[in-house]
């Protein structure tokens, strides 16, 4: 029975996950979940992951939720190259300290972006004071200046010489303004360098299309967004007023 | 110089790291970095964490954050037994899986509650609507029962039939709504049974002296204005 993940490219964490699966030649079958037309919140979705969240992972009877689990979990079962998950000690910590951080100082920043600049606008209509969308640039270019600071300093990768799933779990994370039109990379050289380099170690190519739907979401029409998905999100925004 | 923990224990993830490093008898120095007396934010201690956070973990010239990382650390270099993080490639996934998943839920939901709830009125002398504390008990309340019904189900602990980092590192949690006077686990059984578990697979005593500041939290003396001056923009982003 063949691998199956359960994505849908719109999301960061999915695209690392696909990236690694593609790059490393692993067999699997590309189940989408779209996002957009509420698919995460169906019946045989909720059978696989009853949180509604992607990506999940089903390996036979065993299914597999979070992206750094999965990624680990491919890591291991598929022997990848020493670099993506090295042995040493001190470099692996230093890969699960970034995995650890960006949850809360890269994902929430830079997923607030594209709801504030480009979802929220599309969907109620209503535009977001210039003040909240302030507030969120400035979070992104702090957790950047942290990134750069701590985490990649004066090396090539995150680890040193070598790519490593820290550098894919950042990259695909730092990506997702893009969808807003907003290019974090333009904040420094380089931040701008160091993606280059991650994306000819993954390959143009599949960098690219990882990112195409991610890059025409400003040109989906909203209008078509699925009833249940739309109500949740009024119901999210009711919330956080 | 030995390994070096710079924790403070009021924070749930210094919790976790003290009790499996005393647990797994890991040699190490305490290095006690006082939170509500903002010694986080010194320069002293910026030069061990440049981002200001505990825990923080010293071993010889290397200098590494974040709780997750930190125990994975430990487990790698001391060689503890196998349940912690099982070899097993699907077991371990398990741990991974609940580790990944918590920084974002049941984490910030334990944090917040704790603020809400103690160290901005009392602590911080910050009022706090009802309607906003009520909304975070009830975030709390959504991600205990994730907690019970998606990790734990029917097993004896979350990843499995033995105690992994994931119980050490839930149960750590929930013991900051505990503190905050949140009875979690009242109308829980099963999750009732399980911390119960926990607390006798780690020790009653280590248990019990991990969380003796926690459990005084409602006790702290309210800060001075200088010092709530400064700790007021971390604490916010910290929440948020």
């Amino acid at each position: 029975m063949a691998l199956e993940l359960y994505m849908d490219l719109l999301s960061a964490p999915c695209r690392a996950v696909y990236i690694f699966s593609k790059k490393h030649d692993i067999s699997f079958n590309f189940q989408f979940v779209d996002l957009l037309k509420g698919h995460h919140h169906s019946k045989e979705y909720i059978d696989i992951n009853p949180l509604r969240k992607l990506p999940s992972l089903k390996d036979g009877k065993f299914v597999l939720t979070e992206s750094v689990s999965i990624l680990s979990y491919l890591c291991r079962k598929y022997s990848a190259p020493l670099h993506w998950y090295p042995p040493d000690l001190h470099t692996r910590a230093r890969v699960e300290e970034f995995m650890a951080w960006q949850h809360t100082a890269f994902q929430l920043p830079m997923k607030r972006i594209v709801w504030l600049k480009l979802l929220i606008p599309k969907i109620t209509g209503e535009e977001v004071s210039a003040e909240k969308i302030d507030h969120a640039v400035a979070e992104v270019k702090n957790s950047l200046k942290l990134f750069e600071e701590y985490f990649l300093q004066d090396k090539m990768f995150i680890t040193g010489d070598q790519i490593s799933l820290a550098d894919l779990v950042a990259v695909v994370e730092i990506m997702q303004p893009m969808a807003a039109n907003y290019n974090a990379f333009l904040n420094s050289s380089k931040l701008a360098e160091w993606r280059k380099r991650v994306e000819l170690s993954i390959g143009s190519g599949l960098f690219m299309e990882a990112h195409s739907r991610l890059m025409q979401l400003a040109d989906w029409d909203f209008s078509t967004l699925d009833p249940v998905v739309k109500e949740n999100i009024s119901e999210l925004l009711k919330k956080s007023k | 110089m030995g390994l070096e923990l710079y924790l403070d224990l009021l924070s749930q993830p210094c919790r976790a790291i003290y009790i499996f490093a005393k647990k797994n008898g890991i040699p190490f120095e305490l290095r006690t970095v006082d939170l509500i007396k903002g010694q986080h934010l010194s320069d002293a201690f910026s030069q061990v964490n440049p981002l200001k956070k505990v825990p923080a973990l010293k071993d010889g010239d290397f200098t590494l954050s974040e709780s997750v990382a930190i125990l994975l650390y430990l487990t790698h270099k001391y060689k503890v037994p196998d349940h912690w993080y099982p070899q097993d490639l699907q077991a371990r996934a398990r741990v991974d899986e609940y580790l990944a998943w918590q920084h974002t839920t049941l984490r910030r939901s334990c944090l917040r509650a704790l603020w809400h709830k103690v160290m901005f009125p009392v602590f911080l002398g910050e009022p706090v609507s009802p309607q906003t504390l009520a909304a975070t008990l009830a975030e709390l309340d959504v991600n205990v029962q994730l907690l019970e019904d998606k990790f734990l189900q029917n097993k004896a602990f979350l990843a499995g039939p033995h105690i992994s980092l994931a119980d050490l590192v839930a149960i750590t949690e929930l013991m900051h709504p505990v503190g905050a006077g949140c009875q979690v686990f009242k109308g829980r059984p099963k999750l009732a049974a399980w911390r119960n578990r926990v607390e006798a697979a780690v020790g009653e005593d280590l248990f019990q002296e991990a969380h003796e500041i926690i459990l005084k939290a409602k006790d702290f003396p309210p800060a001075d204005p200088t010092t709530k001056q400064k700790l007021m923009p971390r604490v916010l982003a910290m929440i948020q």
